[in-house]
């Protein structure tokens, strides 16, 4: 037994090192400096999963019923092996749109609605509320056991000596201090988010610190306990997979479908994956991270159980408390601290995420919204109201569950409470779900199917609990409502053979998906539905953080004066000024007077409010000051047509002016470089009349040669840009190519003979005639051969020109035997401005010769290549087809 | 007295006019006819000038003039870049990257000549 006030202590001071740590954090954010943007820290956050249902319910359901324990952390570890894809849409949305909530989720993908908002709202505070009551009990339970004489029951006092109350109080403080000291429109608290990382490393620890005491300090090994167990005939059964004898498949499947929806759909669940998520790629490391966590902090779940059930006997001891009794057993005090100590983390982990999450929910989508509609509606300034209001909704929420705790706490076992809102989150599984892969869902659908799945789960589950709490009559129970025994809560419509958990969940489940499709499908979605389904859909495809550039589904008449007004109403006139000056800079606007009042600021303003008073608020604040115009579902999709058209446009004449601007460039800098040469070597004359004249004749011949290169290149410029924008003349001659590459060859023969180069052709005798344009082709040609003549080697040159036919077309080759082309130059000579040839080598070309070629070429339906491998010189060839198919230009 | 100049640069006909000017002023001339021989160059024969091309096949002339700032042996080389670019980035650019002086192409003989006189005195 351990003092209360050395329990009350160590308990007051884990609170303080945890809001140090999140003060800190919150500090370091501030700074730009977070702690929190890791994949570790993320990892750890989502341990808040495992609350004290975890750390003392796990054993006690293993001591019951074995394996049993185990669906509930399967589930969370397939759904993150196999939806994590689904989390990181969820998250692209959620931070695309600043939603801030799960209820805000649901509503906006279904046109915002409020209802829906409402709605879901409720059935989470509802189902959440017996899970708070289950923290508290278990610290309740914890506290009583470890300052308790030894075989002492817990006796409740009176309320008002109740230590839970104060505790439940207490929390209340920390968790208002921790998550709602400033209104951030993203509903971010890295804080929070450090404190709870840090808990969850503590509640893993203490239980593996227990584990091992039970392992190998009380016993000898696993091994030894599973032995001991497996020898006695009442132990036996809780090895194998059945409980009983029997393996149940249908519960083991429902049990696990509904932990893999729990891990995604509780709000703390959602406000730490998804709100509080600072980085997509965190998920991938989360993915395999969060399961091991899951592993470890089993581990011990049966070792623990079995080894109090063979310590105690079948003793009145609870298994629940086999963490703290066990060692407190073996006057390991300073253990069972350490343990306390761990299942208070994971009960305050918990309380403090869903507390914030729930408030969030509860001020932005039931008391704002009766807030706007009844009282301070005129109020200028209303931006504390929201804080105030989650604080008074986190004080209230805590009371509920204490409340709760006090009147069903005692009657029913921590497992059973925790399915009880496990079913009740499950059911916004297919609207959410539905509503990210489905365009079709519709708000009506979404209404029918939760309401419905939220009744049966009320009639199914949530009443017989009650019921055999003894606060219920149970006649209903046995003989149905009204009598009718179809109507039994746990045999539905004569559904018999399944326990009620795996009964219940199948009887909502099954009404909320179809009426969630029936319904949907019964109605084409509204422009604003259809609008927002493109959003969420497709969110991969709309560009991501460019908030300019994704479709805004809005038209009307707005004034800037009233939408500033507005947020300065609900985020404070300074955070509004701030926010819109940023909107002027990113729009590239002088100032905020000069922000023009169209679709993009109002969807700006309503997307900042949505973060401070959830979207469906928003939605309905902002309709409330613009003049709107209803949509039609078809204006939804022309927007959308607009939208991506433009992006696709502006993408376009991006590239364009970034072509035009390298060529021009390319173009500068080649009719530069002659002009340098001219203009030096006439200086140099000029400045120095005594020159000799062998020096003057040489330089006049470079200005003479550099003076043709630069009207080559001006002539080859112009045919390039004619051939290219299309208004080049094409001639169509009857051509005999073996006489138009004789004409070649004869031309070129001087430049040949100067070099000292052999040529030779290889021709058949005849060949047919070809359509195409004769000047054009002969120009092909002697670039070809003028290439070779400058590439050859000087005195012992050779180059083989090769004319050949077949059915198809023409094919000519001119092989030179030069230095040949690098690999990886060979793709880059066909480009405007790549001259090949080593640097100090490289005859004068203008670096247009072979495009221009290529062109010509590709004009009449042909294709121009290069094969040459480095020291055996480069064969350029083309081929040219007969028939030309007939091609736009 | 007789300074070093290095000219690196790939234009046969500009090297020639270069050469020329720069042993009309009394200089002694190397030449490189890419990025790679210019900075081989530079840190073998240590020259007082560079007359360095920007558009160069390999290395081009920003990175030989990066290259030789970050290196502390080779302070004392000044560098004159040429460029047939001469946009205002490219002459920002040159200066950021420690070159000494920036003449666009085609350019002035004389202007090349005073400024090379000047940087040498």
């Amino acid at each position: 037994m351990l003092s209360s006030p050395l329990v009350l202590a160590a308990s007051f001071a884990y609170l303080l090192l945890l809001f140090g740590v999140a003060t800190f954090a919150d500090a370091r954010a501030r700074g730009d400096r977070s702690v929190i943007g890791n994949a570790w820290v993320y990892t750890l956050s989502m341990g808040v999963y495992c609350t004290a249902w975890t750390y003392f319910g796990s054993v006690g359901r293993a001591a019951t019923s074995g394996l049993w324990f185990l669906p509930i952390y399967l589930g969370p570890t397939l759904a993150m092996l196999l939806a994590w894809p689904v989390l990181r849409k969820m998250i692209r949305i959620a931070r695309q749109y600043r939603i801030t909530s799960i209820a805000d989720f649901i509503a906006s993908r279904y046109g915002k609605s409020r209802a829906l908002a409402a709605l879901v709202t409720l059935i989470a505070l509802v189902g959440i509320l017996p899970y708070v009551a289950l923290q508290l009990k278990a610290i309740s339970s914890g506290y009583a056991l470890l300052t308790a004489a030894p075989g002492a029951a817990h006796v409740g006092g009176p309320w008002w000596r109740d230590s839970t109350l104060y505790f439940a109080l207490a929390l209340a403080g920390f968790t208002i201090a921790f998550g709602t000291r400033y209104l951030d429109t993203s509903e971010r608290h890295e804080g929070m988010v450090a404190a709870i990382a840090l808990e969850s490393v503590v509640k893993l620890l203490a239980f593996i610190a227990v584990g091992v005491f039970v392992c190998w300090g009380l016993f000898d090994s696993p091994a030894d306990i599973f032995a001991r167990a497996a020898a006695r005939a009442d132990l036996k059964p809780l090895l194998g997979l059945g409980g009983e004898s029997r393996f149940a498949g249908g519960q083991w499947f429902a049990l696990t479908l509904l932990a893999m929806l729990s891990v995604i759909f509780l709000p703390r669940q959602f406000q730490v994956m998804v709100v509080e998520n600072v980085d997509e790629r965190h998920i991938k490391r989360a993915s395999w991270a969060f399961p091991l966590y899951m592993l470890l902090i089993n581990l011990f779940v049966l070792p623990i159980a079995l080894g109090g059930l063979l310590h105690f006997g079948a003793g009145p001891a609870d298994p629940e408390t086999f963490v703290l009794s066990l060692p407190l057993a073996q006057g390991q005090a300073a253990l069972a601290l350490v343990a306390f100590i761990g299942g208070l983390s994971a009960a305050t982990g918990m309380i403090i995420v869903e507390a914030i999450a729930v408030s969030t929910m509860v001020s932005n989508d039931l008391v704002m919204p009766l807030l706007l509609r009844f009282g301070r509606r005129d109020a200028r300034d209303l931006s504390g109201t929201p804080l105030a209001v989650r604080r008074s909704v986190i004080v209230a929420l805590l009371l509920m569950g204490y409340l709760y705790f006090r009147i069903a706490g005692e009657a029913y076992a921590l497992v059973s409470i925790g399915l009880i809102s496990f079913a009740a989150v499950a059911q916004f599984a297919p609207a959410l779900l539905g509503g990210m892969f489905w365009k079709g869902g519709t708000r009506a659908g979404a209404l029918a199917g939760l309401t419905a799945g939220f009744a049966l789960w009320a009639y199914t589950l949530m009443l017989p609990s009650i019921a055999k709490s003894g606060w219920l009559a149970t006649a209903f129970m046995n003989e149905g409502l009204f009598g009718l025994t179809l109507l039994r809560p746990e045999q539905l419509f004569g559904l018999t053979g399944l326990d009620s958990l795996t009964h219940a969940l199948l009887w909502s489940l099954l009404a909320n998906a179809g009426l969630y499709v029936a319904v949907s499908l019964a109605r084409v979605p509204s422009a604003r539905e259809a609008g927002q389904a493109l959003l969420f859909v497709d969110v991969f495809r709309r560009a991501p953080g460019a908030g300019a550039a994704a479709p805004v589904f809005w038209r009307g008449r707005a004034r800037l004066a009233e939408l500033q007004a507005l947020a300065a109403r609900f985020l404070g006139a300074e955070t509004a000024q701030r926010l819109l000056a940023d909107f002027a800079r990113r729009s590239g606007v002088a100032g905020i007077e000069r922000i023009a009042a169209d679709a993009q600021l109002v969807q700006f303003v309503e997307t900042q409010l949505a973060g401070a008073i959830g979207s469906a608020s928003a939605r309905a604040v902002v309709a409330a000051v613009v003049e709107e115009e209803p949509l039609a579902p078809d204006d939804v999709l022309r927007m959308l047509d607009e939208a991506s058209q433009v992006r696709a446009l502006n993408r376009q004449l991006e590239s364009l002016d970034k072509l035009k601007d390298d060529f021009m460039s390319s173009v500068t800098h080649e009719l530069r470089t002659p002009l340098t040469s001219i203009r030096a070597f006439a200086e140099l004359m000029r400045d120095d009349p005594q020159m000799d004249s062998a020096q003057r004749q040489q330089f006049l011949a470079l200005v003479v040669a550099e003076a043709e290169r630069l009207s080559r290149l001006v002539n080859q410029v112009l045919d390039m840009a004619k051939i290219e924008s299309g208004h080049a003349d094409w001639r169509n001659d009857e051509i005999d190519l073996r006489e138009l590459v004789a004409h070649a060859l004869q031309t070129t023969a001087e430049a040949f003979r100067e070099r000292g180069a052999q040529t030779q052709l290889n021709q058949p005798p005849q060949m047919p005639l070809l359509h195409a344009d004769r000047d054009r082709l002969l120009q092909v040609l002697l670039n070809l051969l003028s290439n070779a003549a400058k590439f050859v080697p000087p005195g012992r040159g050779r180059v083989v020109v090769t004319l050949r036919s077949d059915e198809q077309g023409a094919t000519i080759e001119v092989c030179d035997n030069g230095p040949g082309v690098p690999p990886e130059q060979q793709q880059l000579v066909f480009e405007k401005f790549r001259q090949g040839g080593a640097a100090h080598a490289r005859p004068q070309g203008t670096g247009l010769g072979l495009p221009i070629s290529r062109q010509i070429v590709e004009h009449f339906g042909g294709r121009m290549w290069l094969r040459s491998a480095p020291g055996q010189g480069a064969c350029f060839g083309f081929e040219l087809p007969w028939h030309r198919k007939e091609q736009s230009q | 007295m007789t300074k070093h100049v290095l000219i690196a640069d790939d234009e046969p006909n500009i090297v020639i006019s270069l050469e020329f000017l720069m042993r009309r002023e009394g200089h002694r001339v190397s030449v490189a006819r890419d990025g790679d021989a210019a900075l081989q160059a530079i840190r073998r024969e240590r020259p007082d000038l560079v007359l360095l091309d920007v558009m160069m096949p390999g290395r081009s002339g920003f990175d030989v003039c990066q290259a030789v700032r970050a290196d502390e042996a080779l302070a004392g080389v000044k560098i004159l870049m040429l460029s047939a670019k001469g946009r205002d980035t490219d002459l920002a650019k040159g200066t950021a990257l420690g070159a000494d002086a920036y003449l666009t192409k085609p350019f002035s003989t004389r202007e090349l000549a005073d400024k090379v006189r000047e940087m040498l005195e």
